[in-house]
């Protein structure tokens, strides 16, 4: 995600760094490109102009000018504007005082409320909770039946009920949970537009009634500039405590990330990056403006390492990450592993200056192939890659049922795989960095 | 400022496709009047174009989504055109960009070639959540109800309770619908369906396909699959490719545009979701580097609220109406 943005700053940047010295003029220069590209990350026109504002007026000061690295002090002003816009500290849902606490999730039509609430409700029930999803949703043709089926992938309850009284079914649902032991109940609403006021006025009513501790606002992370009209509608009738971004898995450029974050002053709290109900990310302001400055995002990478295996998986990955040569054994259990963290594009996105591998092909069923044709080769091979020659070449495709030019091209990503590791190891992946990160979102 | 009027959400049950004429007309004279309300208030008569009067220009154009390579053309041909003439007002800026983009649509084949085919088979793909199982629901009706006989394939065999969403929508338009709840494999379906829609003497077949985001290689890949079995059924077929693209999304539209068309050629676009306050204006852009036209517009979430694309309706609504005709 957001690559492009990513690239088109690195080439500002480098072009910066070319320049000892940073005259008031090039300054102005680099800002019209930056500006232009936010514009092209869909940034609303506004927000990337008092962006831009901000950053001139800091880059402007007479220390920077007189500084000797001028060009990196304009790209820390960035970057930290850039931090400030996506608000600061990464902030966790609220969901303690009396059970059930309650969540409702909002937004426009097909943004990915369902899919995310199913998620959350998955990962809540992970960390302990015990949470009910409630089918708020009585419009959309089998939306009820969609939530229904979500939740039992989640083993989560669903609520659901046949009514045409959205509150009433809300308020039954509250009734249910206090009847038992859930503790988090999670609404998943219909999606409207923001200009719509009789359903604006229905979800108005829901929040009037039940005070939900949180109004998550789930937005699709390629909106356009019309995010800031439907975000700021939403946060005036129901005071949005956050923001969820999903189909972040695409190739969007984001910039609804910082338009809707900067008009409504609430927090972003969960990426959603995926169709399946594993693929949830808690917001990291820190990092997400790393990755779109290019400094990869070590910190998630360790994290979702952490939570995909028990720890002493963890510190046999970081050892293999460390390793400087290794076989096709230990790109089989690679593979294991990264399979476990998820969608392997949504990985590669973390690796500093991996942005250009996404462009080789990230291919999740390849991911199925790879492993058969491993699993189709001796011990030797796998130890001695070197060895596998055009006769074992064609045995290896006819054992796992695949072409020879398949078995060529692993042989190939293997290669690429290797670069990716020592990429990985110039990074410093600190044991204490990933028992830091080991806070999950809402602790 | 909002496109088009949005009507109510009523809890029966959807209506026919209503006259579109008048639907047009209703919708432009509302159109026109936020259009005076906003794009208006720039324009002193007669004012002379001077760089804040430009950004302002340039405001509102990024905030249609339009994008920076359209933005900065019009910007281009404003600056020229004032070097041309002292004085540039309204009307003179008004008649630029109805030049610009009344060119850019003029010769757009907008039907679905229906009398040429029989049946007329037409893939209707895009992202998630775009609007395409909706879509496909309101197509379904305008061609029943003009009395065309219609039938849908289920071949979103990915989301959950897809399969049902549609069948709803079926059961709505009154059309037939091949569908699979046990299925995993959607060019299995999309095989039968087709099959089944030339035995049945289907006019229309309309195919439902998951939602893929266009940078997932193996989803991209399905849809190639589904697209060749097609053409194994029926060898110039699929006749018709739509791609269904969500009006409020920004500049990726275009990306989406670029990459659809890699996999399967896509031959018209549907804008939905146009009856909130975003523009669209990223299918000028679209239009502009891919040439492909846009056929319909959706404008709500019932069968009725789908209309036509009229070319001259979209510059007017977006650019024109300066002047208040009603
Ligand atoms: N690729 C991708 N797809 C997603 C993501 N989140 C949701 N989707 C898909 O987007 C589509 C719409 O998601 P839903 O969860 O049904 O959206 P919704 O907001 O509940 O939609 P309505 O209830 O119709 O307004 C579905 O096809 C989902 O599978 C995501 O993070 N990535
Ligand atoms: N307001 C509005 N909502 C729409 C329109 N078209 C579709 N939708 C809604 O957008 C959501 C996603 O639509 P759906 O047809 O399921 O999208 P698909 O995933 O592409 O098949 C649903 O809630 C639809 O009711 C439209 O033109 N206007
Ligand atoms: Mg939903
Ligand atoms: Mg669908």
């Amino acid at each position: 995600m957001l690559e492009q943005l990513r690239d088109n700053l690195q080439t500002i940047f480098k072009n910066l760094r070319g320049q000892g010295k940073i005259t008031e003029q090039n300054i102005a220069l680099a800002l019209r490109d930056v500006r232009r590209t936010l514009l092209e990350a869909d940034v609303n026109y506004g927000v990337a102009r008092s962006f831009i504002d901000a950053v001139k007026e800091k880059a402007l000061g007479e220390k920077v000018l007189l500084s000797i690295t001028p060009g990196q002090q304009v790209i820390k002003i960035i970057h930290d504007e850039m931090v400030r816009l996506l608000g600061d500290t990464q902030v966790p849902l609220k969901l303690d005082g009396l059970p059930p606490a309650m969540i409702m999730v909002v937004g426009l039509q097909g943004s990915g409320k369902t899919t995310f609430a199913a998620k959350l409700a998955k990962q809540l029930k992970a960390s302990g909770k015990r949470p009910m999803l409630v089918a708020a949703d009585i419009y959309r043709p089998a939306a009820i039946e969609q939530l229904q089926i979500l939740g039992e992938h989640s083993s989560v309850p669903v609520y659901r009920e046949q009514n045409r009284d959205v509150l009433r079914i809300c308020r039954n649902a509250l009734a249910q949970a206090r009847n038992s032991d859930v503790n988090v109940l999670i609404f998943d609403t219909a999606g409207r537009l923001h200009v719509d006021d009789a359903m604006m006025e229905e979800l108005s009513a829901i929040h009037r009634e039940l005070k939900p501790r949180e109004v998550l606002f789930v937005a699709d992370g390629m909106i356009g500039q019309d995010a800031v009209n439907a975000a700021k509608a939403f946060n005036a009738r129901l005071d949005v405590t956050g923001i969820v971004l999903t189909k972040m898995d695409g190739d969007a450029r984001g910039g609804a990330a910082l338009s809707i974050r900067s008009v409504t002053g609430k927090p972003i709290k969960y990426i959603s990056a995926g169709e399946s109900t594993e693929d949830l990310e808690a917001f990291h302001p820190e990092r997400f403006a790393n990755r779109i400055l290019g400094k990869g995002d070590v910190v998630t990478l360790v994290e979702k390492a952490q939570e995909a295996f028990e720890e002493k998986d963890a510190e046999r990955l970081e050892k293999q990450l460390r390793k400087n040569r290794f076989d096709l054994h230990d790109f089989r259990e690679q593979l294991k592993m990264l399979k476990k963290m998820g969608p392997l594009s949504s990985l590669v996105d973390m690796i500093p200056g991996a942005a250009k591998l996404k462009n080789a092909q990230i291919d999740e069923t390849q991911f199925q192939r790879t492993a058969a044709i491993l699993d189709s080769m001796t011990r030797e091979e796998k130890s001695r890659p070197e060895i596998i020659n055009a006769g074992r070449r064609r045995r290896i495709a006819a054992g796992s049922g695949t072409q020879v030019s398949d078995v060529n091209r692993l042989l190939n990503q293997f290669d690429q795989m290797k670069k990716m590791m020592k990429q990985m190891n110039r990074m410093k992946l600190s044991k204490q960095a990933m028992q830091k990160m080991k806070s999950m979102p809402w602790n | 400022m909002a496109w088009f009027k949005r009507k109510k959400q009523e809890e029966t049950l959807p209506e026919k496709a209503p006259e579109t004429p008048q639907r047009y007309e209703y919708g432009l004279s509302k159109s026109r009047k936020r259009f005076r309300e906003g794009l208006l208030s720039l324009f002193g008569l007669g004012m002379k174009i001077d760089s804040g009067l430009l950004e302002r220009i340039e405001a509102f154009l990024y905030e249609s989504d339009l994008g920076t390579a359209v933005t900065e053309l019009i910007l281009d041909e404003i600056e020229k055109e004032s070097r041309k003439k002292l004085l540039l007002n309204e009307a003179d800026i008004r008649e630029l960009m109805l030049r610009l983009f009344g060119e850019m649509f003029k010769d757009d084949e907008l039907s679905i070639p229906l009398e040429q085919n029989q049946p007329c088979v037409v893939l209707v793909v895009g992202v998630n959540g775009a609007g395409k199982t909706t879509t496909i629901g309101k197509l379904a009706s305008h061609y029943s109800a003009s009395g065309k006989k219609v039938l849908i394939i289920a071949a979103d065999t990915y989301r959950a309770a897809a399969i049902e969403q549609l069948d709803i929508w079926a059961q709505r338009a009154g059309v037939e619908i091949i569908k699979n709840l046990e299925a995993k494999n959607p060019s299995g379906i999309v095989y039968d369906g087709i099959q089944a829609g030339i035995s049945r003497n289907a006019d229309l077949i309309l195919i439902d396909t998951a939602g893929r985001l266009h940078n997932k290689a193996h989803l991209m890949q399905e849809l190639d699959k589904i697209r060749r079995v097609i053409a194994k059924v029926i060898p110039d077929a699929p006749h018709e490719t739509l791609l269904v693209l969500d009006g409020s999304i920004g500049q990726n539209s275009l990306v989406q545009a670029r990459e659809f068309s890699k996999v399967t050629p896509v031959s018209g676009l549907i804008v939905t979701k146009l009856d909130g306050t975003a523009k669209g204006g990223s299918m000028i852009a679209i239009r502009k580097e891919l040439h492909i036209p846009v056929k319909f517009i959706g404008l709500g979430e019932k069968l009725g609220d789908l209309l036509p694309f009229s070319p001259a309706m979209f510059v007017n609504a977006l650019f024109g109406g300066f002047e208040d005709r009603s």
